[in-house]
Formats: structure tokens, sequence, C-alpha cells
């Protein structure tokens, strides 16, 4: 379970969370929608640990432990992942190092042992064949010439790995074509169980489509201003963020 | 006692030499070294030796150690003792004094279309108390027509020490020399190696310089691209910490038409290190259609580590390609996060982003067995960190 009480945060003294309170029970999955420069990127790299973020108040706990406390790794490793709206390319770093160096860490943390090449090459292609991904995606350098959707495809692998508890989608469906974003979503539902839970962050509903989320939040001016179920997303496709009244707090409106 | 003294009026190159701007000898100066003095029994340093199979000329103190060396074959005339007339390196003052004081060293040479495989050339240095020793060695490395040979050297010790080896390779038409050079000298000791490499038409010389050890260490290399086609690849990296000196430093002549030159350096430096690159190519009027590149990045890992990069280009031909750049960078907070994120430790995914800043520099290293040396000579500096 993860649960967010009262958190605020800001950038360079600008504050961009203004008290945010959400709690995602284990094996839930919850939608975060909401206008450009509400604070949702913002939310999910707090929650990883990204250094340029100060918070000044509130708290984090997955499963009870602080998160707020500790490194992005050791985040990582109490089991949060963050697929990121951006991946970031790392020249230099064969994806099937990079994938393995990550698990074996993570794995090296939790107190489980450590795969060999051979047993993570047999892990690593199995989940490549569930995201409808080429074997040669190993042996390319992280990101690196990617397009926009296999970058995302790539976060979804490195998530079906990790098998982490808690999963932050930042946007993942951005850039995505329809073919694409059923893959991806395939992928994510792929790893619904009863122990995993999830915060997908959005700009449309058309994502929730694919992955239909237990709740939806609605986040403004670095609140949540309303939570409801999957009709709210539907809701706020039809009428825009600006029909739920949101323009008022001086958002802007997509 | 003679050598001594000979030592101490030697003159080493100030930094009024403009070649020796950036390198300051002085504490090489003060050292005051006694010539190394021979080991009797060499068995022990066994363990100092790079892991690689195969034919092994090892050199202790400045002298042959058969009983650590592996002979080469036959058809590789492997001798010691060789002396070269110092006439040509009279301005280049390091070189004055290994002529001065060199009196061993290998002489390879490998006959016309002979594929030599791989020979490893090992210098150990031991100063067996408190005195610094130094150490000069001269090779003379002679590849025939169309012969090949990879050449492995790997320089290590114990103590504080100097070593200055000259080299000289010279590849008539079509040879090829693959030269991989791990610098691994301890903290306290100097290295200064000075390479000339000769090419004639069609030869290929491909070098990797790995700087890893010494307190103060320089690498200069004069290439000069003799023979039409010829083509010279300097690539190297060094790796600094605390206050450690090293400076890569090189000259390129183009000489005749159609010649291409190639040079990647990459400079990692922390702490208080301080990195020197230095490139000169020069193009002969004669040396119509050169293709020369030469590229320095440095990565600073320390907001005390330094570079000065010094790249030069002098052409007198009018039909040339010729381009030279420098970047100096932090590694970039972006990957940091991103592999932080993933679970990795901060200090592993540090270590991962620096050799992935080198990974061009390597992946040109063709010889498996010294590619796997170099990833442990590299993957071994992160524990001295």
């Amino acid at each position: 379970m993860l649960e967010i009480r009262g958190l605020t945060a800001e950038i360079d003294g600008k504050p961009i969370l203004n008290g945010i309170d959400l709690v995602v029970p284990t094996g839930e999955v919850h939608a975060i929608m909401g206008p450009n420069g509400s604070g949702k990127s913002t939310l999910s790299y707090v929650l990883a640990g990204r250094d340029g973020y100060q918070v000044t108040g509130g708290e984090v706990r997955l499963d009870g432990v602080d998160l707020l406390a500790l490194a992005p790794e050791e985040r990582a490793s109490a089991g949060l992942f963050l697929a990121f709206q951006y991946p970031v390319e790392l020249p230099g770093v064969g994806n099937a190092n990079f994938l393995r160096t990550a698990l074996n860490a993570t794995r090296r943390a939790r107190g489980e042992s450590e795969l060999d090449a051979v047993q993570f090459l047999k892990l690593a292609r199995a989940a490549l064949r569930d995201l409808a991904m080429a074997d040669d995606m190993l042996k390319r350098n992280v990101n690196v010439g990617f397009s926009g959707g296999e970058k995302k495809r790539n976060e979804v692998l490195q998530m079906a790995i990790l098998k982490p508890k808690f999963a932050i989608l930042d946007e993942t469906d951005s850039g995505l074509d329809i073919d694409a974003l059923k893959i991806v979503a395939n992928g994510v539902n792929a790893l619904r169980r009863p122990e995993f839970s999830a915060l997908v962050i959005t700009h449309y509903q058309r994502l929730l489509d694919y992955i239909v989320p237990d709740r939806v939040h609605v986040l403004a001016g670095g609140r949540i201003l309303r939570s409801g179920g999957p009709e709210l997303a539907r809701a706020l496709e039809e009428s825009g963020y600006a029909g739920l009244g949101l323009e008022a707090l001086g958002e802007s409106v997509s | 006692m003679e050598r001594r003294a000979a030592f101490a009026q030697s003159g080493l190159p100030s930094r009024k030499l403009e070649s020796w701007r950036y390198t300051d000898l002085r504490p090489l100066a003060a050292l005051d070294p006694i010539a190394a003095p021979a080991i009797v029994d060499t068995t022990a340093l066994a363990a100092d030796l790079p892991a690689l199979s195969g034919p092994r000329l090892v050199f202790v103190n400045g002298r042959r150690a058969p009983a650590l060396s592996v002979a080469p074959p036959s058809d590789i005339i492997a001798a010691g003792g060789f002396v070269a007339d110092p006439a040509r390196f009279a301005a280049l003052p390091l070189a004055v004094l290994n002529a001065q004081f060199a009196q061993e060293g290998a002489e390879i040479v490998v006959p016309d279309r002979f594929d030599a495989g791989r020979l490893t050339l090992v210098h150990l240095t031991q100063a067996e108390d408190t005195t610094p020793v130094f150490t000069h060695l001269r090779h003379r490395i002679a590849l025939g027509a169309g012969a090949t040979l990879t050449l492995v050297e790997y320089a290590a010790g114990h103590g504080v020490y100097w070593h200055n080896p000259v080299i000289e390779i010279t590849l008539a038409p079509g040879a090829r020399l693959r030269h991989i050079r791990i610098q691994a000298e301890t903290q306290e000791s100097f290295h200064t190696a000075t390479l000339f490499v000769d090419l004639l038409a069609g030869a290929r010389y491909e070098a990797f310089t790995l700087g890893l050890g010494a307190r103060l260490a320089r690498s200069e290399t004069h290439a000069r691209l003799g023979g039409t086609g010829a083509h010279a690849a300097l690539s190297g990296a060094q790796l600094l910490r605390g206050n450690q000196h090293g400076d890569i430093t090189s000259v390129v002549a183009h000489d005749a038409p159609g010649c291409t030159s190639r040079q990647t350096v990459k400079n990692v430096l922390a702490g208080r290190a301080r990195g020197v690159f230095q490139g000169r190519i020069e193009v002969a009027r004669a040396a119509q259609k050169t293709d020369g590149y030469q590229m320095s990045q440095a990565l600073l890992l320390s907001p005390e580590a330094e570079i000065d990069c010094k790249p030069e280009l002098e052409i007198f031909a009018d039909d040339v390609k010729c381009s030279h750049g420098a970047t100096i960078g932090a590694l970039d907070p972006e990957q940091l996060f991103y592999l932080r994120a993933r679970g990795i430790p901060e200090a592993a995914a540090r270590a991962m982003l620096v050799r992935a800043f080198l990974d061009e520099a390597i992946e040109g290293v063709a010889d498996g067995a010294a590619r796997a040396l170099l990833e442990s000579a590299i993957g071994g500096w992160w524990e001295g960190a």
C-alpha cells in the first residue's frame, strides 16, 4: 500500500505540490489525471527521489517504509518503479548489461541470489516476447536510437523484469500509436496481481480504456481536487478540465 | 655514483620548453633516483604479470628476466642489448636521457608476411628499499612487409621509481601492428614513455594506451606516415585520481599522400587529478588527401580535477580533411538518476557511466584477451577510488 499524506514540495523555492493526500491500496491501480503544470511529473519524481525537488512537508510510505528517507536505489529495492515519461539514453551501456545489473542489484538488496548471464537471458527473452520486442533490443545501447514507442516499451520491459511492488507510469502513453499503446497496456496488465499496485499518470483518458483503473484522481494546482471511479476519467474526456471548474484555479487547461 | 651524477646534470626538460608547458618534472628531479639494481631472484614477481597467455618478454629493473619470460616463435628475433643512435631524438630530452642510460631492450623483428600473433612485453620495476630507482629501456620493433603483430605492453612495479622507456617502431609496406599499452605503475612512481612510429605505404598502426598508475605520467608518441595510404590510430584513456598527473602527447606527421590518422583520447579525472592532452597533426605539402581526426574528451568527477587540452593542426597541403575537437564535462545527473531509479547503487551507477564514456575508445581493441585485460584493469580502478 502506498500512502501519501500532506505531501508538499517545491522547485527552487516555487511550490509545486501543495498537500497531496493519496492512498493506493495493495492490488489496486489508480490513475492521476490533470492539466499541464498541475504537478503530475513532479509527484512522480518526488516519489522516485530525483534531485532538484525539495520536499517541504508530509510523508510517503510504501508498505510502511518511509520512502522519502531513502536514496533512489533504495526506493527501487523497496519495490518502487518509475516508468519515465522521457526515458534517458545511455550511450555505451548495453541494454542487457543494464537490465541484468539493475535486476541483480535489486535482488541483492532483497537478499535474493543473483542471476547469471544464462538465467538472465532466459528471463529477458520471455519478457521481450510478451512485449512483442525483438531480441536485438538487448544488444543495443539503452534507449539510444530507439523510437518513442520503443523507449516506452523498454520501460515496460524493465518493469516486467524488475517486478516492482508499486509502479508509477508517468505519461507512458505519450507519443504512442494505438498498437504500441495496446502492447504497453497489455504489458502493464500482465503485471496486475493482488500484490502489485500502480499509479498511472496520464493526460488523456485513452490509456485508461486499456488499463482500467480502480480509482481516478484529478490533480490540479498541486492538489488532488477530485477522486472517483473510472467514470470520472470519461467525464473529463467529455467536458475537459474546464468542465470541472478547474480554470477557476488559474491552471492551464488542455 | 657516476650514473647518479650524470642524472643530476642531465637537464630534464623544464616548463619553459613549449612541449612541457603543462607537465612539471621538478618532482622527478627532486627524486634523485639511482640506477635500478639487478634483481637476482625474479620469481617472486610472477604475481605482477598480466593474465595473458602466449609469448611474453619480461624486463625487471631494466634487464631481461628469462625466468618470467615465455619465448616467442623462433621466427621473431627477440634479442637484448640494443642501443639505438640517439642523434634523431636530440630535441627530446627524455629520449636523450634514455639513450644515455639504456643498456637493454627487446628487438622484435617480424619477417615479411608473417603473422606473429600476440606478444606481451612486460616492464616491472622494483625499488627494494626506500631509495628511488630509475630504469631506461629501449626497444625496437620492426615489422616486415605485410607482417602482423599484436603487442601488449604492460608496466607495473613496487615502490618509488622512474621508468623512462623508448620504443622505436618501423612498419614496412602493408604491415599491421596492434599495440595495446597498459600503464599500471605504482602511485608513487614516474612514468615517461616515448614512442617513435614510422609507417610506410599501406602500413597500419593501431594503438590503445591505458594510463592508470604513476604519480606523474607522460605518454609521448611521434608517428610519421611516410608512405601512401598508411593509417595510424592513437586512441587512449587515462583514469586519474588523487594528485595524479597524466599527460598524453602526440605528434602525427602526414608526410605522404592519402594517409589517415585517428585519435580519440578519453580522460577520467577524479580528486585533484590533472590531465594533459597535447595533440599535433602536421600535414606536409606532399601529403594531399590527408584525412586526420583528433578528439579529446574529459570527464571530470570532482570540482578540483583539471584538464589542459592543446590540439594543434599544421597544414601545408591544400587538399586535406583534418578536424579536431575537445569536450569537457561531468557525469550527467539525468543518466545517474535513471540508473539509480532502477536500483543500481550510486557508486556502481557512476562506474557504469564512466565505463560507458570509455566504450567508444575501447571498442576498437580487436584482441579479445587484451580487451579483457583492459576491462579488468579499468574495473580495478574503482576499488582504489
